[in-house]
């Protein structure tokens, strides 16, 4: 089957092609790209006024399977990466069993093949069981495909075991990748520690809690030479520890997710659950940090974090409610409408990202739109309006505080090696 | 006239025009307290619950003795904290209830926010009767009715809050309530007790208790939990006694005419002296009076017409 | 829909008569006035009731302790209002135990009224007699109650409304009847 995408503006950072130009798809990959191609026997979508980028990778995403699969599974999980515009995303190991060992990733990995719709790529645990106390058997998860490690959704409190971790990763090489979180400080937090959690009168978290964590780590990657990987960094202070450390030459690289850049503390006020996520969301002084931290290039890529959760985990008491944000279906647009759209963000930035920036710090061959490469493709319409309803989302976590926001500019289609996956929204295999 | 809203869930998004309102409704109910016969038919056939997640038996007492007063069925439903834990889950048991045909839930509960929830999933009307950390807004206005009999005005005020301010959802009222009518309220009490940016509330901040006493018109004092000691945010109950303990000599900079208010019960000797518990100027017997007579008003307020007029 | 005046019933001069002929009768009735107190219904019965205690005091030479009753929270027809009345103190600081208690109003109409005020004052005591006084009796009963001592009986019709101004409330002194004009 041969897909010839015409009249789309093509943008690609590695290749550096920022101008409208025909692909032509054959055989999973790019046969060949130029200025108006004719060729007869190809499926032709028109992509005018549509901006055709490598495909988007993720990598940071909660699929929950196994052990979870009433909050998500693969083939939910999977989909709504795609109606998000992703063709690629790395999954967090806080399943049940965890993924500590080969069995469970390569479970994950058959299960992608046989119900996902996208690429999944594994992450593994740092400690076995996420218990912080003995390292996983990282050989074997890297032989079974594990790209990453990490006890997300966990901090190491035990620095020795962290240093430890960080020494015996540098071997592979593999990235570590630390959730920063000081629970001595964080201790029963619900939100942000600041003015609205004084006004609201629920526990804070304070930025302490994180930027501490971040200091020791930064410290001990300096130390063991290993390549740390900083998971959702919300604090000025945290940007401001990672840019001096990268410009001591420290291998840290970090992530930011589309809802610390654009939703402040303000919005927990009723006290909607959806609203609760951790990091929390921080105040304007921070997202402004956090902005600053993706122009000079301290922040390395944007993740989502995706953390679908059961509604009965968010329909109830603000501090019942469980930790957590569903955003593989918005973060595109999200990003397009607040920060592209208002010029705080180049496109080709975004498209950076969430390409060859994950890419460089999975240690995969980048992205690219060039004859020869792996037909993974995101386009997006920069001119579509759309209400964000999480009824229609493919994920089962309905859980998204960007629901009832109009956004502008939204993924209109994923093709994963050479696949037409999603369009517009809606998922086509 | 009435309560422009469905459901009583705090003084900060309140107008002082309701505040008012249930000030002055307040008034009568008292007289309807005080006299031999203690009831009036108004709130016939209506039902009140309260649903206390969190032990009070003043503050539910209050208002079931409220609700009956005038004549409104009410239930207290026996909840606790660790039904919160285990089995049904709060949207059911709040169907529940509602299904049963009360009007209004007056609902305590350890987690801020909570009432809020409760009030979006439910017709019932709702009244937060203290949620966490957030607010205790029937505590606040009973508080605002005793300074108002005393001092005659609410306008420009002098208010210190001393004690835990970081926990205290009565502290959060009294601060949005007293603000209304243009009132200076200084927060008192250890650093590790009072919550982040307060001041942007407008009040002021004050560690030492005479400094904060200096000119002032009431002193609201709160009770101290003890386990508050056990998290490590201050040392002792002894050292926090010798440093905010509110006793008739350190009311010497205060105003001659000062007035000490307690939401009870009171922890003698800890955040009030036993003498001046039992002073002229302590009104912590006259507040629950009061408090009968505000939830009075609130009831009436809330319940006393017709249903259902009110947007949501 | 308006209302427009029709027809002035009684001007100040009238209203002065009435309420010093309705005291005439009140001692009368009660062969003097020992135990007797006056209670308004809260707002005109109020003004009416201390004219008539005053008036009292006038021939008696004694003066008859005056309260003022509000009956909002008595009122059948809170469940019909648009609008939730606002509810004032009921100012009766005497003992209404064993007293003879003349009830105050200035117009009996469907008598709902009435029976919340005594509703009222039960709660407030025992009396040993209640009695009623109004300024205008309308007619259109819905209730067995009927005035003790009545100014001007007025035939209406339910169209039909009855306008009472005194001084102390509204500045100026006269009844009128009013019709609906649509």
């Amino acid at each position: 089957m041969k897909l010839l995408i015409k009249n789309g503006h093509l943008l690609d950072p590695i290749s550096k092609i920022d101008r409208q130009m025909d692909i032509l798809i054959e055989n999973g990959c790019i046969q060949e790209l130029g200025e108006k191609l004719e060729i007869e026997d190809a499926i032709q979508i028109d992509a005018s006024g549509k901006i055709v980028c490598p495909g988007f990778i993720d990598l940071h995403v909660h699929l929950r399977e196994p052990g979870f699969e009433y909050k998500e599974d693969i083939a939910s999980g999977t989909r709504a990466a795609a109606a998000g515009g992703f063709t690629t995303v790395c999954c967090m190991p806080n399943t049940d069993p965890v993924i500590d060992n080969a069995a469970v990733a390569n479970f994950v990995r058959e299960r992608a093949l046989l119900s996902g719709v996208i690429h999944v790529l594994p992450i593994g645990c740092i400690t076995r069981q996420q218990e912080g106390e003995l390292l996983s058997p990282m050989a074997e998860l890297v032989a079974a495909g594990c790209v990453g490690v990490s006890d997300d959704g966990k901090p190491v409190m035990n620095a020795r075991i962290m240093r430890n971790a960080l020494d015996y990763a540098k071997m592979f090489p593999l990235p570590v990748m630390v959730h920063c979180e000081d629970e001595n400080l964080s201790w029963e937090g619900q939100m942000h520690e600041g003015y609205y959690s004084t006004l609201y009168g629920l526990r804070g978290i304070p930025t302490l809690a994180e930027e501490t964590m971040i200091a020791r780590d930064l410290m001990l990657a300096e130390y063991t030479g290993a390549h740390l990987h900083i998971c959702h960094v919300s604090t000025a202070g945290s940007v401001q520890l990672i840019r001096a450390a990268k410009q001591k030459g420290v291998a840290v690289t970090c992530e930011v997710t589309p809802h610390h850049l654009t939703l402040t503390d303000e919005i927990v006020g009723d006290y909607d659950p959806d609203t609760k996520v951790n990091p929390p969301l921080r105040s304007q002084k921070h997202l402004d940090a956090l902005l600053e931290g993706l122009q000079d290039g301290t922040i390395d890529c944007i993740a989502t974090d995706h953390a679908p959760h059961h509604w009965e985990d968010k329909d109830c008491e603000y501090n019942m409610a469980a930790f957590g944000i569903s955003g593989l279906e918005t973060a595109v647009a999200v990003l397009m409408d607040r920060l592209v759209r208002s010029g705080k963000l180049e496109l080709a930035e975004l498209v950076r990202f969430f390409t060859s920036a994950p890419a460089r710090i999975l240690g995969l061959a980048p992205p690219v739109l060039a004859a020869g490469a792996a037909a993974d493709l995101t386009i997006i319409d920069p001119d579509i309006e759309k209400k964000v309803d999480p009824k229609n989302f493919y994920s089962k976590g309905k859980n998204n505080p960007y629901k009832g926001m109009h956004l502008k500019g939204w993924p209109w289609m994923t093709i994963v090696d050479g696949e037409i996956i999603a369009h517009d929204g809606k998922i086509q295999v | 006239m009435r309560l422009e809203r469905k459901d009583l869930l705090g003084l900060r998004d309140i107008s002082r025009e309701e505040i008012q309102l249930i000030l002055d409704t307040a008034l009568p109910m008292k007289d309807i307290i005080l006299r031999d016969i203690k009831k009036a038919p108004t709130l016939r056939g209506k039902a009140l619950a309260t649903v206390f997640y969190e032990n009070s038996t003043r503050t539910r007492t209050s208002f079931e003795i409220a609700g009956k007063y005038l004549s409104a069925d009410t239930v207290n439903l026996q909840v606790t904290s660790s039904s919160v834990q285990k089995g049904e889950s709060l949207r059911d048991t709040i169907k529940t209830i509602e299904m049963m045909g009360f009007d209004v839930i007056a609902m305590r509960h350890s987690m801020s926010g909570t009432p809020q929830y409760v009030a979006r999933n439910t017709n019932m009307r709702v009244i937060n009767a203290g949620d966490g950390a957030n607010e205790h807004p029937t505590q606040a206005l009973l508080d605002m009715f005793t300074i108002l009999e005393h001092k005659k005005t609410l306008d420009d005020l002098k208010v210190a809050i001393v004690g835990d301010i970081l926990h205290s959802r009565v502290a959060r009222s009294n601060i949005y309530g007293l603000s209304k009518y243009g009132c200076e309220v200084r927060v008192v009490g250890p650093s590790t007790l009072i919550p982040p940016e307060i001041e942007r509330l407008g009040v002021k901040t004050y560690y030492n208790l005479d400094q904060a006493f200096k000119g002032v018109d009431v002193i609201n004092v709160l009770r101290i939990q003890r386990e508050r000691q056990q998290s490590a945010l201050f040392p002792s109950l002894d050292e926090y006694a010798d440093l905010y303990m509110v006793s008739s000599d350190r009311l010497q900079s205060a105003k001659d005419d000062v007035l000490v208010l307690h939401p009870g019960p009171m922890n003698r000797g800890i955040e009030v002296s036993s003498e001046l518990a039992d002073s002229s100027s302590m009104l912590v017997n006259e507040q629950v009076t009061n408090g009968v007579a505000v939830r009075m008003a609130i009831l009436f307020l809330m319940m006393g017409g017709s249903r259902g007029e009110v947007a949501n | 829909m308006e209302l427009r005046d029709k027809k002035l019933l009684m001007d100040d001069v009238a209203i002065n008569r009435a309420i010093t002929r309705i005291a005439h009768e009140i001692i009368e009735r009660n062969k003097g006035v020992d135990n007797l107190a006056l209670i308004g219904i809260r707002r005109r019965g109020g003004p009416l009731a201390q004219r008539l205690a005053k008036r009292i005091e006038e021939i008696e030479g004694v003066k008859v302790p005056v309260g003022i009753l509000d009956i909002t929270l008595y009122r059948d027809d809170l469940t019909t209002l648009a609008e939730q009345p606002l509810v004032h103190r009921t100012e009766v600081f005497f003992d209404v135990n064993d007293k003879v208690i003349v009830l105050v109003d200035d117009v009996i109409y469907t008598g709902r009224t009435i029976r919340a005020a005594m509703d009222a004052i039960i709660d407030l005591g025992r009396p040993a007699r209640i009695q009623l006084a109004v300024l205008i009796d309308r007619g259109h009963r819905e209730l067995p109650i009927k005035a003790d001592f009545v100014g001007k009986n007025v035939p209406t019709s339910r169209s039909e409304s009855i306008l009472v101004l005194l001084n102390e409330i509204d500045g100026c002194e006269r009844v009128v009847i009013q019709e609906k004009t649509t």
